[in-house]
């Protein structure tokens, strides 16, 4: 599933369809909460610092287990430096600077693609089940 | 909407406390027109003390944190005193694990402590003699 994020009533969109796809995968309430927070970060740090872009949720299964996958793209000037885009605190617009290294706590996998001027694509994976 | 809440929240008086609460479906506009009217509502009602119920809050990301935060230093600059009341434990496990601990932000399970807090006892009054030291 494909959601453009291109304004700001596109950021609760992606929260519910996030919601909607952990309940299907079954995961607990905290686990819920937990993803769709880490969605919520990613998805504005799309539209506020990328300028807009897409959120894909697919569900994934790996050894038995059952996941989430979600990947965020935008096609803004992308981070230089990404050590510092992790770091608590550390932000270049509106907010706490809590929204990379916030969303990569959040999530079991996280990995992050970007260049100066080619955008960022952040896939984030939360497991069902024990860590 | 004409002439309702701005924020799509009512900000209801009682004595000097406002009582009020954020809802899921307020999108980052709704809440920044919500704390902008509760300031306003701080000065014009004269008020001491801000309860903001968040017990229907399924999310607090870090944009719903730093307003919150904010929030609680505007207020008290117009001295009021700002309690949070009533975030869910999933809420809170999330917020902790996301590096936010809503810093110089009171906040109490829910909103009868919360009103407690804020100098409201419940009626009738507690039947023993002892005033609460």
């Amino acid at each position: 599933m494909t959601h453009e994020i291109r304004a700001e009533e596109d950021l609760l969109s992606a929260r519910h369809a996030v919601r909607e796809a952990t309940l299907h995968a079954g995961f607990g309430l905290v686990d819920q909460t937990r993803i769709v927070t880490a969605a919520s970060e990613l998805a504005r740090n799309a539209y506020v610092h990328g300028g807009g872009g897409t959120l894909v949720i697919e569900s994934v299964r790996r050894s038995g287990r059952q996941g989430l996958r979600l990947s965020v793209s935008d096609d803004g000037p992308g981070i230089a430096d990404l050590d510092a885009a992790f770091t608590d605190g550390y932000t270049t617009g509106a907010g706490l600077g809590h929204g990379l290294g916030g969303a990569r706590r959040l999530m079991d996998e996280f990995d992050v693609t970007s260049a100066p001027g080619r955008g960022t694509t952040v896939t984030a994976v939360r497991w069902n089940g024990p860590r | 909407m004409t002439g309702g809440p701005r924020g799509g929240v009512p900000i209801l008086r009682l004595g000097d406390v406002l009582v009020t609460g954020l809802l899921n479906e307020l999108d980052d506009k709704s809440v920044i027109a919500f704390t902008e009217e509760l300031t306003e509502r701080i000065v014009d009602d004269r008020a001491h003390g801000v309860l903001i119920d968040i017990s229907r809050l399924e999310l607090i990301d870090s944009f719903v944190a730093r307003t919150l935060m904010e929030l609680t230093t505007t207020a008290r600059l117009l001295g009021a005193r700002v309690v949070v009341a009533g975030m869910r434990p999933a809420v809170a496990i999330t917020l902790v694990e996301l590096g936010l601990q809503l810093s110089g932000v009171e906040t109490t399970l829910n909103a009868e402590q919360g009103m407690r807090a804020l100098g409201w006892e419940k009626a009738p009054a507690p039947p023993t003699g002892r005033g609460i030291s």
